[in-house]
C-alpha cells in the first residue's frame, strides 16, 4: 500500500540556519505520527512544507497521493492545517468562527452543526458560544482553535502543538476526537511538546536541530534508551531528590507522584547501592524497583549534550 | 503554617465580574514569603484574572487584595515595584535583541540608570543567556524566550513573582532548567505564584490552588491533594486492545471514571475489592485481553480530572 504521507530528504534553509536537513519519513493511511523534539528542533518547518505553505530547498513531498511541489492545489484539498497561532477573528463569536471555517472549508450544514456541536462538548465549551472570541481564557482560545479545524473531515490533519495552555480533562476530550477521527481513516501528523501524548502515537519520529534521530513505535523507541530507569517510592520524595541528585551513576531525578523516577546508567548495580545510601540517611521509603522508561527518558537521553 | 508576618499575599473573598459573567467567585488564600504556590484548573476558570488582579492590572469586583502590604483595590499602581509578572502570553518585543528587551523594561519597571547595566548582567547570566545578548529575541527558541522574559520580570528584583502558563509549549529540558531558576528564586525568598497545565510541575510547587468555575475547588500540599482521591479506589489497568477496554469500563457499573495514562488506563471505582474481582472476567468474556489490574496511589492528574468534572457535574449547565 501506498504510503499516505512520503517525505524524502526534505530540507528548508534560512540564511546560516538549517531549519530542515534530509528528512525522510513516511505514514501510513489510518496512523497518527508524532513529532517531538527540542524547540528549534524543525517541528513547524516540516508541518508548513508539508501544508504547502512554505516552499521547500530540496526534497520531495507526497501527500494524498498528489506531488506536493507539482500538485499543491489538489494537496490543499485534501489536508487541514492547524498552525501553532491558529488565526481567530477576536471580533467575532465563538459561533461565528466555527461557521466562518465551515463556510471556508464547504462543510454541508446538517454535518456543521452535528460537528460543531460535538466538538464544543468535547472542548466544554458549549456555554460560551456567544462570546467573543477576544474575550475567552488562553486555553479557551486555543481549544477554538482546534475545533475550527476539526470542524470538516479531511484526508491528512497536520497539528502542530495543538494542545498547548489546553487543561488535562481537554486534553483527553481533545485524543478520543483523534481517536475516532483515525477509526475513519484519517491520517494524523501531529506535534507536541507533553511526551504523555507522544506515547499515544502509533510512530514518533524524534527531531533535533533539523535531522532524524530516532523514528519508530513508542514501545520500540523504549527499548533504545540507554541505561535504565527506576522507580522509588516515599512520603519523603523531596528530601530523597536532594540526596540522589548528582549521586553516582544517576543522570537526572524527577518528582513523581508519591516518589521519584531515576534515570541511572545501570539498574542492577545502582538499585542495591542507592538502597544503602537511602537507608543509612534515614529517609523513610517503601519500594525501589526498576522500570520501563518513559518517552521523556528516552528524549533527554538522546537530546541532551548534542 | 508560618506566622502572618510572612505572609506577602492576602486574598479575602475576591470576586470579579465581566458584565453579568462572574468570572472569579469569593476566592480567598494567603501565600507566604518564599513560597511556590501553583496555580490550577481547567480553561478558563479564573487563574490569569486572579493573576491580573494581583498584579493590579484589572480591579476587582469585591473583596481585598493585599500584596506585598500594598492594598491593590485603592492603589493598583502601588503593587508595581514589588511584583514581576509574566503574561500568559508572550509579551517581548520579537523585533528587539535579547538585551535591547531588558534595557526596555529596566525602563519600565523604573530600574536607576546607575545600576541597571549591573542588574542587566545578572539577569542574562540568571536566565543562561550568555553569548545570546544580540540575538533577535523572534529568533529564539522556545525556552529562551520564556528565561529571558523571567529576566525581565525580575530585574528590579521583586519580592512577588506572577509567572502565568511560563511553560506552556516549552520542551521538556528547557521546562526542568526554568524549574530550576523558580526553586533558585524561591530558595532567596521570592514568593513564586506559577499557573500550569502540567501535573508533573504541580508536583513541584509547595502548595496548590485547584480553580474551576471561579472557585476554590481544593488547596493544600501535593501529597494532601492527592490523598483527596481515596486510597484504594483508583486501578492501574493494562489491556489489550486499550481502547476497547476503555469503551467498556466507561460505561460499567461500580466504574466512576476511566481515562488513559499513557499506555495504560487508571480506573477509579466505587470498591477495589469487588473490581478487582470483577473488571478481569468482564473484560476477558468481551474478548478484551486483561494482563494486569492493580491498586495505585493517585497522581496530581486523577485529582484534577475528578475535582473538575464533580465540580461541573454539580453546578451544571450555563446557569451562571
Ligand atoms: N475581558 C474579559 N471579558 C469577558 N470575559 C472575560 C474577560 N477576561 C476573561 N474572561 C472570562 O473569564 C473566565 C476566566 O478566564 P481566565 O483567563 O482567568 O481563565 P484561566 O483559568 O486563566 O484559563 P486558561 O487555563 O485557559 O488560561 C473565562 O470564562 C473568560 O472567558
Ligand atoms: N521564518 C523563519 N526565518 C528564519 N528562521 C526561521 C524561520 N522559521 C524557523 N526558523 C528557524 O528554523 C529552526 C526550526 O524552527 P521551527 O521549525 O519553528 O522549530 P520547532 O517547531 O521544532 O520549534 C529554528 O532555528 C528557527 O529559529
Ligand atoms: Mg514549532
Ligand atoms: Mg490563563
Amino acid at each position: 500500500m501506498e504510503p499516505e504521507i512520503a517525505v524524502e530528504g526534505l530540507s528548508k534553509r534560512f540564511g546560516p540556519v538549517s531549519a530542515v536537513d534530509c528528512l525522510s519519513f513516511a505514514v501510513n493511511r489510518g496512523e497518527i505520527f508524532g513529532l517531538v523534539g527540542p524547540d528549534g528542533a524543525g517541528k513547524t518547518t516540516t508541518m508548513r512544507m508539508l501544508a504547502g505553505v512554505m516552499s521547500c530547498d530540496g526534497g520531495r513531498m507526497k501527500v494524498a497521493g498528489h506531488d506536493v511541489a507539482a500538485n499543491a492545489e489538489a494537496v490543499k484539498g485534501s489536508i487541514s492545517y492547524m498552525p501553532q497561532r491558529f488565526g481567530l477573528y477576536e471580533d467575532l463569536t465563538v459561533d461565528e468562527n466555527i461557521r466562518f471555517y465551515a463556510d471556508l472549508f464547504g462543510v454541508a450544514r446538517t454535518e456543521r452543526r452535528e460537528r460543531g456541536a460535538m466538538l464544543l462538548k468535547a472542548a466544554g465549551m458549549t456555554e460560551f458560544r456567544d462570546r467573543l472570541a477576544g474575550k475567552l481564557s488562553g486555553g479557551m482560545k486555543q481549544k477554538l482553535g482546534l475545533i475550527c479545524a476539526l470542524i470538516h473531515r479531511p484526508r491528512v490533519l497536520l497539528l502542530d502543538e495543538p494542545t498547548t495552555g489546553v487543561d488535562p480533562v481537554s486534553r483527553r476530550e481533545f485524543w478520543q476526537v483523534l481517536y475516532s477521527l483515525l477509526a475513519q481513516g484519517v491520517t494524523i501528523i501531529i506535534s507536541t511538546a507533553y511526551l504523555d501524548e507522544a506515547e499515544r502515537c502509533s510512530r514518533l519520529a524524534l527531531l533535533h536541530k533539523g535531522r532524524l534521530l530516532l523514528c519508530d513505535t513508542p514501545e520500540n523507541l523504549k527499548k533504545r534508551m540507554p541505561g535504565a530507569t527506576v522507580v522509588v517510592s516515599s512520603p519523603q520524595a523531596r528530601d530523597l531528590r536532594e540526596l540522589l541528585a548528582g549521586a553516582e551513576g544517576v543522570s537526572t531525578v524527577i518528582l513523581v507522584g508519591a516518589g521519584l523516577h531515576l534515570v541511572v546508567d545501570d539498574a542492577d548495580r545502582r538499585v542495591p547501592e542507592l538502597k544503602a545510601r537511602i537507608q543509612s540517611a534515614g529517609i523513610a521509603f517503601d519500594e525501589i524497583t526498576a522500570s520501563e522508561p518513559a518517552i521523556e527518558d528516552l528524549f533527554v537521553a538522546y537530546v541532551q549534550g548534542r | 503554617m508560618p506566622n502572618d508576618g510572612n505572609i506577602s499575599v492576602r486574598v479575602d473573598g475576591l470576586v470579579k465580574r465581566f458584565g453579568s459573567f462572574t468570572a472569579v467567585d469569593r476566592v480567598s488564600f494567603s501565600a507566604y514569603r518564599g513560597e511556590i504556590l501553583g496555580f490550577l484548573g481547567p480553561n478558563g476558570a479564573g487563574k490569569s484574572t486572579v493573576i491580573r488582579i494581583l498584579c493590579g492590572l484589572l480591579r476587582p469586583s469585591e473583596g481585598s487584595v493585599i500584596v506585598a502590604g500594598v492594598d491593590v483595590g485603592k492603589d493598583p499602581e502601588g503593587v508595581r515595584h514589588h511584583i514581576g509578572y509574566m503574561s500568559q502570553k508572550f509579551s517581548l518585543y520579537n523585533d528587539l535583541e535579547v538585551s535591547e528587551n531588558l534595557r526596555f523594561f529596566a525602563g519600565l519597571y523604573g530600574v536607576d540608570r546607575g545600576i541597571a547595566g549591573d542588574r542587566i548582567r545578572e539577569a542574562i547570566s540568571l536566565a543562561g543567556l550568555q553569548g545570546h545578548e544580540h540575538d533577535l529575541t523572534g529568533t529564539l527558541a522556545g525556552g529562551w524566550k520564556q528565561r529571558l522574559a523571567l529576566g525581565c520580570a525580575l530585574l528590579h528584583r521583586p519580592e512577588i513573582l506572577f509567572l502565568d502558563e511560563p511553560t506552556s509549549g516549552v520542551d521538556p529540558m528547557s521546562r526542568r532548567q526554568f524549574w530550576d531558576l523558580i526553586h533558585g528564586m524561591s530558595g532567596r525568598g521570592v514568593t513564586v505564584f506559577v499557573s500550569t497545565h502540567y501535573m508533573d510541575e504541580a508536583e513541584y510547587c509547595d502548595r496548590l490552588v485547584l480553580m474551576n468555575r471561579g472557585r476554590v475547588v481544593a488547596m493544600g500540599t501535593p501529597p494532601e491533594l492527592r490523598h483527596l482521591v481515596k486510597k484504594g479506589a483508583l486501578l492501574l489497568a493494562k489491556c489489550e486492545p486499550l481502547g476497547t477496554a476503555l469503551q467498556i469500563l466507561q460505561g460499567s457499573p461500580g466504574v466512576a471514571e476511566a481515562a488513559v495514562f499513557g499506555n495504560s488506563l487508571h480506573v477509579r471505582v466505587e470498591q477495589a475489592e469487588d473490581a478487582l474481582v470483577t473488571l478481569p472476567a468482564m473484560l476477558e468474556s468481551r474478548g478484551v485481553k486483561c494482563v494486569s489490574l492493580k491498586p495505585i496511589e493517585a497522581s496530581l492528574e486523577d485529582v484534577f480530572v475528578q475535582l473538575a468534572g464533580e465540580q461541573s457535574a454539580v453546578r451544571g449547565g450555563p446557569d451562571r
